[in-house]
């Protein structure tokens, strides 16, 4: 299995840990993956709202980059997975803007005929892996811990790909997987304040505060999550929240992470301790 | 010469889906290219290749067929044959330089309005882009280029008595 | 000019009408302007615009044109073909002029209706109704072939739909078999409590009629059983069923359940399918005591003795009547019949789909056709409204419109979920104390006497909240939402999100068409819309009919309605079927195709074309023969003979190479 990977700015900054832990995974099953060369900025969200065909522009750069070397190529992060997938769809819908797009590309030498798939980790994992094989792969299941899997609003909308738009498994599978338990809850997709905790801090914090409460109060040791935003947003102001609402203490986890451990890679090798919120207390318990 | 440039197609729908889901797009009032006359046939089956080449020789810039979905022909199978001629027509056409989407199948449904027009604006677009295919107009250039030619091996070839002659 | 002349004397005579239809053509295309095109082209005698063509007037004014001006071939530019051709071949025909000599040009639904560029559109008009001039002239005089029809019909669907159809049919005489896919007659119906908007039982209006159905002479009643094959063409088909095995035999089981009783399972434990799963069945069963007809059957799935062989059969035993046969098969059985009536009705929408309501996933959440049953007195809880842990909700919340108006799922309104919610909330409160909430969209209640159920409503004390449901979760976040179901909503007429704490929430599940109908409109050939229900031949005029003549569609097959509209339609394809078979005879279009039998090389291609095997070869003149009885005129073979020696009537190589190069000529 050969996949080409983008990790856009997040994982190369503050998403470090998720790039660590979802690469040591990676090699870990023996799926092959390249880092696309001489990537750009995937458009992302606040961009689209500026200069859209500019942003399309951009983010079709990357897939005329990764069709020229043939095969999928995953993004991560969930900002870069809509907007790569929402290019992808644009320009299959939209004559006009394709052809503006594929102008733009053009005089840069390149092209975009919609080949190159967009893919997530989940979905890859998943659905090409398998649970399967990733069950071979687990050497000290995480038995005994309880996780609340959140997934947040990108990977699944608009464009449930590969999972439910409003009640996505794939990430509660891979859990289950490296032997820990999922609380069930319905906070699952709600917003985790991510885009407004800049602007609107009180409204952001308010959100992220209802997330990590609800968390706790069913149980779970740790938030496991796909999204570099939603992890950096829910663990990065909880010394905030504990100002304005109560203390949680919730650790907030990539899904590689939990994965990685369950395969029994140490926790530098996945960036635990990148982690604001401490989860080696938790983790120190299984 | 500055005048747009307006394609002439012709299409052949069946009775059964396709024109009947032209019926519903007007039905539905929705709005679509003026470029396509529709001729009806009870099956896309019935549609003879001639009938697609004779449409071309005669000034169309497009041919359109449509026929029900595959397995829902009314005539249970009719529109496999059309798709297997059509196949072979595809490349004859190609070989004579007839291509980029001057001929195309569609299989339209009775439900499918908005299909048709979707497909007739595309293809009006295209073919409107790919400009006047002017077959008749070809043809009598052809003509004329050969006839020149005829003229001129006449002229400059020796004359066979003269040849006998010599 | 003289030569013009000349030309056109050797031309047949034809008469060109173009019709306003109001403004609907005249409002985008030029009539005018067309009709005096039209009269410079060759061999046009008479042309002229007329404000309705298809009116009296106007099919007069053709006919005596027809007689005055000698025509011998008539156009006529109007709406569709599938609409008005008859209409104007029978004008035609009252001219002395043969039908056929007909042909139609559709500038309504093809130009005027889709186009806007009057310009544009006009010169669209002139090319077709050049092009019909150009087709007509080759036209032949044909005749309609006359086939009679069996009298016999064949009723699909045993709901409300199929038995209001099979009984008005054998009140007039004509022997019906009515088929039913489950084990008993009633559909969706037989499942009701109360009908909205009168509040009378579902089973005092139904079971009468399901058991006049039993009981009528001329209705052959096959119930567990499904059409496998349908072949022929209208007045003449012929109908393969397959009949599942109940393993009892219908003809000596008399229904008195008592091998019920003694089933070696002694307690009810597997679901019970008609009770949408709230009771529990054995696998020996009847689905409700009213059950037509009333015969008991068994489960394969969980049935001891058909599962293993090793049972004590106790309840064939107790049977006087020995009525049990466990080794009972499916079998064929073939029908012939003139015509066919589809009442195969709807399904409800699958709830699991909406994620966000949590059917499935809390046990709060019901559908609404659950809570039919349990408001039933018949039901699994004799008419309690009780949870699924025997407690009574204190409150309870019914959404609206799940699976319909949802650009996620279904875009169209089911039609009778405002009005099922209204007697849902009606009857929980009457069964029970709890405070009953309706979360609706817009409330749609055209009907005689809905409007007037709605305010009773109103008055009744139930809570009417306009907005659509976000979620129902367990996520509580004050003390009187712990435990419970809360449900969030946008009250858009109070303008701020409510959080609704309930115990029970109703799912008001929307119709979609039957799993199987893209199956089933394949084996009778007939169409669906393109959300998968039905499709009529005409929306208005022709609703019961399908582009299939013989077949008849009614009921919830077509479309969402409810029961009186549901009746309504079955008694209009019911007479539809009569009118047909009392016509005793069908008149065919004479579209078929033959052999020139002068022009045929015998080499054979044409016959494997055929999907009828119309088409023989005649091995001592060696040479393909049509059988016209056979063929249905899509002329596939036509198009395929390499010596061009098969013609298809109405569909002549002349005739459509010259529509070719009328559209194309300038």
């Amino acid at each position: 299995m050969k996949y080409q990977y983008f990790p856009g700015c997040s994982l190369k900054g503050m998403g470090k840990a998720y790039e660590e832990s979802f690469l040591a995974v990676s090699r870990a099953l023996g799926v092959e993956v390249k880092e696309l060369e001489d990537w750009n900025c995937c458009g992302a969200t606040a961009y689209m709202s500026v200069d859209e065909t500019k942003s399309y522009a951009l983010a079709g750069r990357n897939l005329a980059i990764a069709e020229r070397n043939a095969g999928d190529v995953i993004a991560p992060c969930s900002a870069c997975y809509l907007v790569l997938n929402k290019t992808m769809n644009g320009l299959k819908e939209h004559t006009e803007l394709n052809r503006k797009v594929t102008g733009a590309l053009k005089s840069a030498g390149l092209d975009y005929k919609g080949t190159a798939k967009v893919r997530h980790p989940l979905d890859v994992l998943v659905n090409d892996v398998g649970l399967e094989k990733i069950k071979k792969h687990v050497k000290a299941p995480l038995s005994g811990m309880k996780f609340a899997a959140y997934y947040g609003c990108q990977v699944v909308r608009p464009y449930a790909t590969f999972d439910d738009q409003d009640e996505p498994v794939t990430m509660d599978k891979l859990i289950a997987a490296a032997g820990a338990e999922c609380v069930t809850w319905p906070l699952k997709t709600r917003c985790c304040g991510g885009s407004l905790t800049g602007t609107v801090p009180e409204a952001g914090l308010r959100l992220a505060y209802i997330i990590l409460k609800e968390a706790k109060k069913r149980g779970a040791q740790a938030i496991v999550t796909p999204c570099p935003l939603c992890q950096f947003n829910l663990d990065g102001y909880q010394d905030q929240i504990a100002a304005k609402y109560e203390r949680i203490d919730m650790p907030v986890l990539y899904f590689t992470q939990v994965l990685g451990l369950a395969m029994g890679l140490s926790a530098s090798e996945l960036g635990i301790k990148r982690g604001i919120i401490s989860a080696e207390a938790v983790l120190a318990g299984r | 010469m500055t005048e747009k440039f307006e394609p002439r197609i012709v299409a052949f729908f069946c009775n059964w889906c396709t024109y009947t889901a032209a019926d519903l797009a007007g039905v539905s009032r929705l709005k679509y290219a003026p470029n396509v006359s529709v001729i009806r046939v009870m099956c896309s089956g019935r549609v003879d290749p001639q009938f697609v080449l004779d449409a071309f020789a005669r000034g169309a810039d497009g041919v359109l067929l449509g026929g029900c979905h595959p397995g829902d022909c009314h005539y249970a199978e009719g529109n496999y044959k059309t798709l297997r001629r059509m196949r072979m027509l595809e490349r004859m056409l190609k070989a004579m330089g007839i291509h980029d989407g001057r001929f195309r199948l569609e299989w339209i449904s009775g439900a499918e309005g908005e299909k048709v027009r979707t497909v007739i604006n595309e293809m009006t677009e295209k073919v409107r882009a790919l400009g006047p295919l002017d077959l008749p107009g070809k043809t009598l250039e052809w003509d004329k280029e050969l006839k020149e030619l005829e003229a001129h091996v006449n002229q400059s070839a020796p004359k066979e008595e003269a040849v006998h002659a010599r | 000019m003289s030569d013009n002349k000349n030309k056109q004397a050797d031309l047949p005579r034809v008469g060109f009408y173009i019709c306003h239809c109001g403004s609907n053509i005249a409002g985008t295309i030029d009539v005018v302007e067309v009709s005096k095109y039209v009269s410079g082209l060759p061999g046009v005698a008479v042309s002229r615009e007329y404000k309705y063509m298809c009116s009296d007037p106007g099919q007069e004014m053709i006919a005596q044109d027809i007689k005055d001006h000698k025509l011998e071939r008539l156009v006529v530019a109007a709406c569709s073909p599938n609409l008005h051709e008859e209409t104007f071949r029978k004008a035609a025909a009252k001219g002395g002029l043969n039908p056929f000599f007909f042909q139609m040009v559709n500038i309504r639904e093809h130009a005027s209706w889709v186009h806007t560029d009057k310009g544009a559109a006009t010169q669209k008009a002139m090319d077709l109704a050049r092009a019909a001039v150009a087709r007509v002239r080759h036209h032949q005089s044909l005749e309609k072939k006359r086939v009679p029809v069996d009298p016999n019909v064949l009723v699909v669907g045993g709901g409300i739909a199929g038995i209001h159809a099979a009984l008005t049919l054998a009140n007039a005489g004509k022997k019906v078999t009515l088929v039913e896919r489950e084990a008993t007659i009633g559909g969706h119906m037989a499942l009701f409590d109360k009908t909205f908007p009168t509040l009378d039982c579902a089973a005092c209006i139904l079971t009468p009629k399901m058991s006049a159905v039993k009981s009528h002479p001329n209705i052959k009643l096959w119930t567990y059983s499904e059409v496998e094959k349908v072949e022929g063409y209208v007045g003449n088909y012929k109908v393969k069923v397959k009949r599942k095995p109940r393993y009892v035999n219908e003809d000596l089981c008399v229904g008195c359940m008592e091998c019920i009783d003694a089933c070696v399972f002694k307690e009810a434990k597997f679901p019970d399918k008609f009770n949408q799963g709230l009771g529990k069945r054995k696998p020996v069963y009847i689905d409700f005591p009213q059950a037509t007809p009333k015969v008991v059957l068994l489960d394969p799935q969980t049935c001891i003795q058909l599962k293993t062989g090793k049972c004590k059969k106790s309840c064939a035993e107790v049977c006087d009547r020995k009525a049990f046969d466990f080794e009972q098969k499916e079998k064929f059985e073939e029908i012939q019949v003139g015509a066919i009536v589809l009442a195969t009705g709807f399904k409800a929408y699958d709830a699991k789909r909406d994620h966000q309501y949590g059917y499935g996933r809390y046990p709060g959440v019901y559908t609404a056709l659950e809570i039919e049953r349990l408001v039933n007195a018949s039901g699994p809880t004799s008419g309690e409204v009780v949870l699924r842990d025997g407690k009574k909700p204190k409150a309870v919340g019914i959404v609206h419109c799940v699976g319909s108006r949802d650009a996620k799922s279904n875009k169209w309104c089911s039609r009778v979920c405002c009005m099922y919610s209204l007697k849902l909330a009606h009857l929980i409160k009457e069964h029970s104390d709890a405070e009953v909430y309706n979360f609706y969209i817009d409330m749609r209640t055209p009907g005689k006497g809905y409007e007037e159920f709605y305010d009773k409503l109103l008055s009744e004390g139930v809570h009417f909240i306009r907005g659509r449901v976000s979620d129902v979760t367990d996520w509580a976040v004050t003390p009187e939402e712990e435990g419970r179901l809360v449900m969030r909503v946008e009250d858009t007429l109070a303008g701020f999100v409510r959080r609704i704490p309930v115990d029970m929430v109703v799912l008001s599940t929307g119709l979609e068409p039957q799993h199987d109908a893209q199956e089933v409109r394949r084996r009778f050939n007939i169409g669906c819309g393109s959300e998968g229900f039905f499709q009529e031949r005409h929306p208005k005029l022709a609703p019961v009919n399908t582009f299939t003549d013989g077949i008849y569609i009614a009921g919830a097959c077509q479309a969402p309605r409810d029961i009186p509209d549901t009746v309504a339609q079955a008694g209009a394809a019911a007479a539809e079927a009569l009118a047909l078979i009392d016509a005793g005879f069908v008149e065919l279009e004479p579209n078929t195709s033959h052999v020139i039998e002068d022009e045929c090389s015998g080499c054979k291609s044409c016959i494997p074309l055929c999907p009828y095997s119309a088409i023989s070869f005649e091995e001592n003149k060696k040479k393909a023969i049509i059988n016209e009885v056979l063929c249905k005129g899509c002329g596939v073979c036509a198009a395929a003979c390499p010596s061009g020696s098969i013609r298809q009537n109405l569909f002549e190589d002349d005739e459509i190479f010259s529509e070719i190069e009328g559209v194309l000529a300038k």
